[in-house]
């Protein structure tokens, strides 16, 4: 269940970020996964090594997540069998050592989730619920052997 | 062997696709049988993202996946669709011919239909547990590994590990207590997403002294025959330790799979079923396969090109349950023959 044309699955846009209160306007829209707003175009650069080692350094958009460049690359490792909402743990990430304080701790949700996953490391993320911006330029992550 | 039920069409799958084709088989007079893996009808929006808001159903400026679900269950509800949940379909036999298609559908509860129509909506396939990357835990699979309990009784005198922090590691710590001889659970962190109460209860009994729980995770497995004697368990100090124990039962919550359909002698293309675009038939007439399941040049997946999908199947179904009727279009806003069938006129 991997391969590029899983970004046909972005099935609930960035539905995930905060528990929106249903149905109420401030609420409204939550953290979508950056379409707007952020500066569009500027690119950065995040590193995938994989659980062999092997390293694939790839164009991010700023505003977009960590899973979504990793999908439009056909990066292998990163499942994201639920579209990004953060629903699956199937895009799990070890954040490289030198990144974890930048990229920060995952929210009580995505900590929920992690549960989900396996061999759950101080330094696990779910790549869906980390936003590429410019001080994240030059990330490195780590997939796990296996998404489960 | 139970009776076999005779249908028009079986729905493979009760994701918010398949219960939108009830709707549109009803209104052209078929009845339907849904089979769904699940306990419950909705898929992955129950499943997956029940609370989590989508913000690309027609009409809906937002809307949360149970909502949905729930929506689509009144809308269908005239059309008295009958539920197989928590069955997984195995088989699928054809008894027909391209003309007059007859399908018969085996499910892993051995519940049999037969129907003259297939819609396989079956999403991203069946959801089943996730299995963690552990070397060589297969070999003790159904024996000593469960990821779900169908016999209590198995556990009765045994030392059961629960791996997991959700409500399914909590509900069968809870309920195997009085029946294991030692129930320890095992969580990566002093969290739980369980129900509160169950959680407390959980506390209460490690408290007592009648179950242990250990902030770990498990690493390997030891044993011998399928039966387990022990887990290798490295403790949050990064410690590792051996834990005895007869069985274990991970709760990592659930996975998709294709499972079964690749034996139906469909063609696949990359795990998804091609059908044309008019009708959404498959290589095998009278087997049509609507929503995320499918492929075709263009195809989006997503929940309103399923809802379009499962019209035109509809259409197209019609002319095999009833070779002999003219099907008539008809509008649910001008036809009083459609609102009868709604139970609005």
């Amino acid at each position: 269940m991997s391969g590029p044309r899983r970004t046909a699955l972005f099935r609930p846009p960035g539905a995930c970020f905060k528990k929106a209160p249903l149905g109420s306007e401030a609420g409204g829209f939550p953290g979508a996964i950056g379409r707007s707003g952020d500066a569009l175009g500027a690119m950065t650069k995040v590193t995938f090594m994989d659980a062999k080692g092997e390293a694939r350094t790839v164009d991010a958009q700023v505003g977009s997540t960590v899973m979504e460049t990793a999908l439009r690359n056909s990066i292998p490792g990163i499942e994201a069998e639920c579209g990004g909402a953060c629903a699956c743990a199937t895009c799990h990430v070890y954040v490289a050592e030198d990144w974890t304080e930048k990229v920060g701790k995952p929210s009580q949700m995505e900590e929920d989730m992690l549960d989900f996953a396996f061999e759950v490391r101080p330094n696990s993320r779910l790549s869906c619920q980390i936003k590429v911006s410019e001080e994240l330029d030059g990330l490195v992550v780590t997939t796990p052997a296996r998404q489960g | 062997m139970n009776d076999v039920i005779s249908t028009d069409v079986a729905i493979v799958g009760a994701g918010p696709v398949g219960l939108f084709s009830v709707f549109e088989l009803g209104l052209l007079d078929m009845k339907c049988h849904l089979i769904d893996i699940l306990s419950k009808p909705g898929g992955q929006c129950a499943e997956l993202y029940p609370e989590k808001p989508i913000y690309d159903i027609p009409g809906y400026p937002i809307i949360s996946g149970q909502d949905l679900v729930d929506n689509l269950m009144k809308q269908i509800h005239p059309f008295g669709p009958t539920f197989h949940l928590g069955e997984m379909v195995e088989q699928v036999e054809s008894l027909g011919t391209a003309d007059r298609p007859l399908f018969r559908v085996g499910t892993d509860a051995g519940t049999t239909v037969e129907s003259k129509v297939l819609i396989v909506a079956a999403g991203g396939g069946s959801f089943q547990p996730k299995k963690p990357p552990i070397p060589g835990l297969e070999a003790y699979e159904n024996a000593s590994v469960f990821y779900s309990v169908r016999k209590m009784e198995h556990f009765r005198g045994r030392r059961v590990v629960i791996v997991g922090g959700g409500d399914s590691a909590l509900d069968w710590a809870l309920n195997l207590h009085p029946i294991a001889s030692r129930i320890t659970l095992i969580h990566r962190r002093d969290a739980f997403r369980a129900a509160p109460h169950s959680v407390n209860a959980m506390r209460a009994l490690v408290a007592d002294g009648q179950m242990d729980f250990v902030l770990g995770q498990v690493t390997a497995v030891k044993g011998e025959a399928r039966q387990l004697t022990a887990l290798v368990l490295r403790k949050e100090s990064g410690e590792t330790i051996d834990l005895p124990c007869d069985d274990m039962l991970p709760f990592f919550g659930l996975t998709m799979k294709l499972g079964p359909i690749a034996d139906w002698g469909l063609n696949l293309h990359e795990n998804l079923i091609p059908t044309d675009t008019e009708k959404f038939e498959t290589s095998t007439p009278g087997i049509f396969a609507v929503g995320d399941i499918n492929t075709y040049p263009g195809k989006l997946k997503l929940i309103l090109c399923g809802f379009h999908e499962a019209a035109l199947a509809a259409q197209r179904a019609h002319h095999y349950v009833f070779p002999d009727k003219k099907l008539v279009f008809q509008y649910t806003t001008s036809s009083t023959n459609l609102q009868r069938k709604l139970g609005v006129s």
